[in-house]
C-alpha cells in the first residue's frame, strides 16, 4: 500500500511538473521574440573589419525593430564553440560570425542546434541550417591596378599583405592583371605582414616598399598606417575596409569600402520569415556590398575618369576581374583570352600571375 | 644593394628602435634597482594612448609626450604600491600591470580610433642633413629620436659614474646591506620604478605621436616584451641596451626589406629572429655564471621586508 501511495504522488509530482514546464515553455515562447547575434574577432570599434560588421548589426537593429546580441573580441579557437553556444541559449534565431577561425566550431554548433540558422562570413563550409558568405574585395583591386598603372612612374608598385590565404592572394592577382594592361612591364612587390593589423609593421612594410622603388602602395591589412606612411612621402596608396581618405588627403587614391548592412539585412529578414535557405552568397559592386568611393579629386581628370569608368565596367559584369589570358609566374598560360576563371578557381586561387615578384610563403 | 637602400634600411631601423629603446632604458634602471616589472607593454600602451589624446586634445606635442610620461609613472606607481609597499609578488603584478594597460588604453582610447594626427616634424639642421648616407641618418630625425639618444648617456653615466647611481645599484644588489648601511631602500626603489614607467610611456607616446600617428588598441604590439628581452640581452649594461635596441629594430626592418628584395629567407624566421637571440643569449651567460654575477642585479625580483 505504501508504496503504492508513493508511486500514485511520485506520479502526480512528475506529472504536475511536467504541466508547469510546459505551460513555462507555453508562455516563454508566447513571449519569445526573433533574436539575432553576432560574434566578432576583434572590438567593434576598430575602425576597420569588425566594426564594419557592427555598422550592419545596427542596421539590423533599426531597420527590422528587432533584439540583438554580440560578443567581441572573441578568440578564433574553441572557446568560440561556447560563445556561440551561449548565444543560442540565450535565444539567437540566427548566429552571424565574422571571422575566417570560426568556421569549424560554427560547423559543431550548428550540427547542435539545428533549428537555429548560422551564417559564417568568408569560410567555405555550409550545413543544412549554416550559409557562407562573403564580398568580392577583389573587384576593388581591378580599380585599384588600373588606376595604379596610371599613376606610376618607376613601374614597381608595392603591395602590403596580411595572410597567404586565397582572399588575399586573388587580391594581389586581380590588382596585377589590371596593372598590366595599362602598363604591361609594371611589377607588383609584395610584402607578407603575416597580421591583419599591425599598424608598425605594416608603415615598416610600406617604407621598405617605397625604399626600393615602389611610388604607389596598395595594401591588403587594416590599419590606415600605410596610407600614411605614403602620403608622408607623396607616394600614392589605396585605403581598405574604409574610407581613409583622411589618412591620405593628396595621395589616397581611393579606398576599398565594406558595407555588409545590405546582406545582413536581407538574411535577417529571411529567417524572420521563413525562407532561409543554406546558401553561399558572394556579393560585390553589383549588390552595393562592396563600394569605392570617387577618385582624390586631386589627381589628374583622366585618372578620375578612369576609376568611374572601371567601376561602372566591373559593376554591370562587362569587365571581368579574371578575364583571360592569365598566365602565371612562369609564364604558363592558365586560361587564354575569351574565357575566364570561376568562382571555385578564384575562391581557391594559389598561386601569383605574371607580373608579381617573389614567392608565396608557404 | 643601392647605397640608397643601406640608407633607408639604417634610417628605418633607427626610427623602429626608439620606442624599444626609451622603454628599456627605463626597464634597466627599475631592475638595476633589483625590481622585476613585467608591465612594460602595458605602460606603453598608457602612454601611447595619453600621448596621442593630449596632442590631439591640445595641438602640442610636446605636452602630449610630457603628459605621456606622467601617465607612465603613474601607472609604474601602482606596481610599486602593490610590490614595494604592500610586497606582492613582482611578476603577477608585472603581467597584471599589462593587462591592465591593454584594457585601459584601449577603454580612453575609443573615440579617437581612425583619427589622424599630423606627425612630429623632423628637425632638418641645415647643410649636415645633406651629407649623403649618414646625412639624413644623424641630422633630420624628430626630437624624440635624439632624446632617447641623449637619455641613453645620461642612463651610463648616471648608473656607472655618479654616486646616485652606486646607490640604486647597491640597492638592487643587496637590499639588506643597503638598508644597514641607511639607505631608504623602498624609496630608491620607488624612484627607479616609476623612471621605468615614464620612460615606458614616452617609448609608447613616440608610436602614437611619431612612428604611425594614430590611435589602435594595442597598438604597440610586443614591443614592450622586446624591451624587455633587450635588457636582459644587454646582460644589464647600459651600452649593450642601444645596441641590443638597434639590432632588434634591425631585425624586424631586415625582414621587410628582403622579402620585398625576394631574398629566401621565411618572414616567419626573421620575426622570432629577436627572441630567438634573446634565448640564445641567456643560455650562453647562465653558463658562465660568473659573467652573469658581474652584473645581473643579486636582488632582481626579491621582495623587501625590512625597512
Amino acid at each position: 500500500m505504501k508504496l503504492l501511495k508513493r508511486a500514485i504522488a511520485a506520479t502526480a509530482v512528475v506529472a504536475l511538473g511536467a504541466a508547469g514546464i510546459a505551460a513555462m515553455g507555453g508562455v516563454s515562447k508566447a513571449a519569445e521574440e526573433f533574436k539575432a547575434a553576432w560574434i566578432y574577432v576583434g572590438p567593434v570599434t576598430d575602425g576597420g573589419w569588425s566594426e564594419g560588421h557592427y555598422q550592419g548589426q545596427l542596421a539590423v537593429e533599426k531597420e527590422l525593430h528587432i533584439k540583438t546580441m554580440k560578443v567581441e573580441n572573441v578568440p578564433e579557437a574553441a572557446d568560440s564553440e561556447r560563445v556561440m553556444t551561449q548565444l543560442v541559449q540565450q535565444g539567437a534565431n540566427i548566429v552571424f560570425a565574422t571571422s575566417f577561425g570560426y568556421m569549424e566550431p560554427m560547423l559543431k554548433v550548428a550540427k547542435a542546434f539545428p533549428k537555429v540558422k548560422f551564417e559564417h562570413a568568408t569560410g567555405y563550409k555550409t550545413a543544412p541550417n549554416m550559409s557562407v558568405y562573403n564580398i568580392r574585395f577583389y573587384e576593388s583591386r581591378t580599380v585599384q591596378g588600373t588606376l595604379a598603372g596610371m599613376l606610376t612612374k618607376s613601374g614597381v608598385i608595392g603591395y602590403i599583405a596580411s595572410v597567404p590565404i586565397p582572399e588575399v592572394i586573388m587580391g594581389i592577382d586581380a590588382f596585377t592583371l589590371a596593372l598590366r594592361k595599362v602598363k604591361p612591364d609594371a611589377k607588383v612587390k609584395v610584402i607578407w605582414v603575416m597580421d591583419w593589423f599591425n599598424p608598425g609593421k605594416e608603415a615598416d612594410a610600406a617604407k621598405a616598399l617605397m625604399d626600393q622603388g615602389a611610388d604607389v602602395i596598395a595594401q591588403h591589412t587594416d590599419s590606415p598606417a600605410p596610407v600614411q606612411a605614403a602620403e608622408a612621402r607623396g607616394v600614392y596608396s589605396f585605403g581598405e575596409a574604409s574610407d581613409m581618405s583622411k589618412f591620405g588627403p593628396t595621395h589616397c587614391v581611393t579606398s576599398e569600402v565594406d558595407n555588409w548592412t545590405v546582406f545582413y539585412v536581407e538574411r535577417t529578414k529571411a529567417a524572420m520569415n521563413g525562407t532561409w535557405k543554406s546558401q553561399s552568397t558572394w556579393w560585390g559592386l553589383d549588390k552595393n556590398a562592396l563600394i569605392i568611393p570617387d577618385v582624390n579629386k586631386n589627381l589628374p581628370a583622366d585618372v578620375q575618369a578612369a576609376g568611374a569608368k572601371v567601376r561602372e565596367e566591373v559593376r554591370s559584369g562587362k569587365r571581368l576581374p579574371f578575364a583571360g589570358p592569365i598566365k602565371d609566374q612562369s609564364g604558363k598560360e592558365i586560361i587564354p583570352a575569351g574565357k575566364s576563371l570561376d568562382d571555385g578557381q578564384i575562391a581557391t586561387i594559389n598561386y601569383y600571375v605574371e607580373g608579381v615578384e617573389g614567392e608565396i610563403p608557404k | 644593394m643601392h647605397h640608397d637602400t643601406v640608407t633607408a634600411i639604417l634610417l628605418s631601423t633607427v626610427l623602429a628602435s626608439t620606442p624599444m629603446l626609451f622603454a628599456a632604458l627605463g626597464e634597466l634602471v627599475t631592475e638595476k634597482s633589483g625590481v622585476l616589472n613585467l608591465g612594460v607593454e602595458g605602460m606603453m600602451l598608457i602612454g601611447a594612448v595619453i600621448g596621442f589624446v593630449v596632442t590631439a586634445a591640445t595641438g602640442s606635442a610636446i605636452l602630449g609626450v610630457i603628459l605621456a610620461a606622467v601617465a607612465g609613472a603613474l601607472a609604474s606607481g601602482i606596481f610599486g604600491v602593490l610590490t614595494l609597499l604592500l610586497l606582492a609578488n613582482q611578476v603577477a603584478c608585472g603581467l597584471a600591470l599589462t593587462i591592465f594597460g591593454i584594457g585601459l588604453s584601449a577603454l580612453i582610447g575609443k573615440p579617437f580610433i581612425g583619427k589622424p594626427l599630423s606627425a612630429l616634424p623632423q628637425l632638418h639642421i641645415s647643410g649636415l642633413s645633406d651629407i649623403p648616407v649618414i646625412g639624413p641618418l644623424i641630422f633630420g630625425q624628430d626630437a624624440l629620436v635624439y632624446i632617447s639618444i641623449l637619455m641613453a648617456i645620461a642612463v651610463h653615466l648616471f648608473l656607472n659614474r655618479t654616486r646616485q647611481g652606486l646607490i640604486v645599484r647597491a640597492v638592487g644588489e643587496s637590499h639588506d646591506a643597503a638598508h644597514a648601511l641607511g639607505y631608504p631602500v623602498v624609496g630608491i626603489r620607488f624612484l627607479a620604478v616609476m623612471f621605468g614607467g615614464a620612460m615606458s610611456g614616452i617609448g609608447g607616446s613616440y608610436l602614437s605621436l611619431a612612428y604611425t600617428p594614430l590611435w589602435s588598441e594595442g597598438m604597440t604590439a610586443g614591443r614592450g616584451w622586446i624591451a624587455l628581452a633587450c635588457v636582459t640581452f644587454s646582460t644589464w649594461r647600459s651600452a649593450r641596451v642601444v645596441l641590443g635596441a638597434y639590432l632588434f629594430g634591425f631585425f624586424t626592418i631586415a625582414q621587410l626589406h628582403a622579402q620585398a628584395l625576394n631574398v629566401p629567407i621565411p618572414p616567419e624566421f626573421l620575426s622570432m629572429a629577436p627572441y630567438l637571440a634573446t634565448v640564445l643569449v641567456l643560455v650562453i651567460i647562465s653558463r658562465d655564471a660568473t659573467r652573469i654575477r658581474m652584473h645581473a642585479p643579486a636582488s632582481l625580483g626579491r621582495v623587501f621586508h625590512g625597512g
